[in-house]
């Protein structure tokens, strides 16, 4: 929502492109290799990961431009690491707002500071912000430079039905209507996902009665990109603020509503006004703001039962809701985009089976039940859900005014990749490393290289690292990087002489051997590409 | 502990849950158990604790 006299695209730092829909329509009715539902980060990080694969892909955006408003603006390590894969981190790196800090406060007194793990092994900071619209915009850019991608702006799915060997599309844009088949479809079209709808399926989980505004302003504020949490402010008793630093002097305000607020009152022009010009005062700022965009939103965790649906696969919020101050709502949907789209890159270039696919659900619903089970954690902090929840909460915060142990209740839980441990193209682990190594089906870390790093170094493909200059296995799609023992990477992997990783193109470990022979990566790439033994 | 010792910490608790405001007991006696428990820094014993704490409570 935006001030009365601006529609929603009437930004104070954003400009919006109109797009039009297809003039071009000739072979709007072509078949497709992969059709993907909705042109937000998901979406077209799907594409983006699938046109590095080699394989080409339509996708339908029923808007004519850019996300309304800034939404999700956390983008964390790992999905960086995703942006680079797909070629398009440039100019989030030039202008996102790294961050590495947070500070918590109690009625005014900081009770907490924490650093995110971060390190010269890591070539990208923990934390990233940056708004919506501009993630959408860079992912475009990236797009508009890709042949194996079309984009058709203004066209709304409107009916999907199986067909043989497919599925048969009905789209709608102003020019018309069509049918399109494709081999596959994703579907990216966020948390009230028409497609989930016309399949009949339904999001099971928790609701939290917890809801929260989003606000952001304007204004010249000086204070660094620290996240700030307001426990009980003055300005908001028994409610909870977050503050977070976005680029163009743009800060998100978010703040929760009292059990007794109404979710109409509380989102009126008015009342966020009144309600942020509050949380200003608290923050000791008394400068000009301007009011940008708000919106309202609600600690759920909600997910479908099975990610796939024959040839429909769902990514992002169509398959899953969760609660925002874990900020894994993009962050898991990019992972879920790029898992799906190696995988049908490689089905579909007949490098992998097609039983590959059946991975995607079990991996990247394991994810968001791990996320589930740390956001659970976040809400029951930040929107104590009972008596009991509430009364230890407020004691702990209360208790962190004078000991620090107390505070650190309030940390919330640091984002990390999810480990596929369980997965079917992860082979077992290798229970004769050292601790602290990254286990099978963990994301590789990072570690210095010369002067990059070892990130640098994976392949498009599948990457085998390996100390052993004798070890050599040759296939289509691997690189093979020899590593000397005495480097950073070494220590990290806790190598000895003859010791390998196998990591997959999203930068997962597939298998790893502290004793590696060529036999066993062989078995474990064809494991890794749905081919067991 | 003594039995002394007991009797100490027992009547300190009673004249601060007098002192305190009287619809602060609960957030008091809570802040003590999160302190206690540090200071033991035994999982297993606290919670075998806050089990026998719960022990013949009234029901409502």
């Amino acid at each position: 929502m935006r001030p009365a006299g601006r529609s929603e695209t009437d930004s104070l730092y954003f400009t919006y492109p109109h797009f039009e829909p297809p003039q071009e329509r000739a072979h709007l009715g072509d078949r497709a290799p992969v059709a993907i539902v909705g042109a937000g980060p998901i979406g077209m990080t799907a594409a983006l990961t699938l046109a590095r694969h080699g394989v080409a892909s339509v996708v339908f955006e029923s808007k004519a431009t850019f996300n309304d408003g800034s939404r999700a603006i956390c983008i964390a390590r790992p999905s960086f690491h995703i942006l680079e894969r797909i070629g398009a981190v440039g100019p989030f790196l030039d202008k996102a707002l790294g961050w590495t800090t947070g500070r918590s406060f109690y009625r005014g007194t900081q009770i907490l500071e924490f650093e995110m793990p971060d390190s010269a092994d890591e070539k990208y900071r923990p934390m990233y912000n940056l708004q919506q619209q501009f993630i959408e915009q860079f992912l475009w850019q990236a797009i508009a430079a890709e042949p194996l991608i079309e984009l058709r702006w203004h066209s709304t799915v409107t009916g999907i039905e199986d067909i043989a060997g497919g599925i048969m599309l009905e789209v709608q844009d102003p020019c018309g209507a069509y049918t399109m088949p494709a081999e596959y479809v994703l579907a990216a079209d966020g948390a009230r996902s028409p497609l989930r709808k016309m399949r009949g399926h339904r999001l099971h989980g928790e609701n939290y009665e917890g809801k929260y505004v989003i606000a952001d302003v304007q204004m010249p504020h000086d204070y660094p990109t620290i996240r700030r949490a307001l426990f009980d402010p003055e300005c908001r008793r028994g409610g909870t603020v977050l503050v977070h630093k976005q680029p163009d002097d743009i800060w998100r305000i978010d703040y929760q509503l009292a059990d007794d607020e109404s979710e109409a009152e509380a989102t009126t022009e008015e009342n966020v006004r009144a309600s942020v010009a509050a949380v200003l005062a608290d923050l000791d700022y008394h400068g000009p703001w301007e009011l940008e965009w708000w919106s309202i939103y609600s600690a759920n965790t909600l997910a479908l039962d099975d990610y796939r649906d024959g040839r429909l696969f769902f990514i992002g919020d169509s398959a899953h809701i969760v609660p925002i101050f874990g900020v894994r709502g993009l962050n898991n949907g990019l992972a879920d985009a790029e898992n799906i789209g190696w995988k049908l890159g490689h089905v579909l270039t007949g490098r992998a089976a097609p039983s590959l696919l059946d991975s995607y659900s079990p991996e990247r619903r394991g994810a968001t039940l791990d996320v589930f089970a740390n956001a659970s954690k976040s809400a029951r902090f930040m929107t104590p859900p009972t008596r009991g929840w509430r009364l230890m909460r407020d004691a702990a915060l209360n208790l962190a005014l004078s000991h620090s142990f107390a505070g650190a209740l309030a940390n919330p839980r640091q984002m990390t990749p999810y480990t596929y441990a369980d997965s079917p193209i992860v082979a077992a682990d290798d229970q004769t490393f050292g601790q602290g190594s990254p286990v099978a089906g963990a994301a590789l870390p990072n570690a210095r290289l010369g002067e990059g790093f070892l990130s640098d170094q994976l392949g498009q493909g599948y990457t085998l690292i390996t100390f052993d200059a004798a070890l050599r296995v040759d296939l289509p799609d691997l690189v093979t990087l020899h590593l000397a023992l005495d480097t950073p990477a070494a220590r990290m992997l806790c190598a000895g002489p003859k010791t390998a990783y196998l990591v997959r193109p999203d930068g997962h470990i597939a298998a790893r051997w502290h004793d590696a022979a060529p036999d066993q990566v062989l078995a474990a790439y064809h494991n890794s590409q749905g081919r067991p033994a | 502990m003594t039995p002394q010792d007991v009797e100490a910490v027992y009547e300190a608790l009673a004249r601060k849950i007098d002192a305190i405001a009287p619809d602060q007991t609960e957030p008091f006696l809570a802040k003590l158990a999160l302190l206690l428990a540090y200071d033991c820094a035994d999982v297993a014993r606290v919670q075998r604790r806050i089990d026998e704490a719960a022990l013949n409570l009234d029901h409502p």
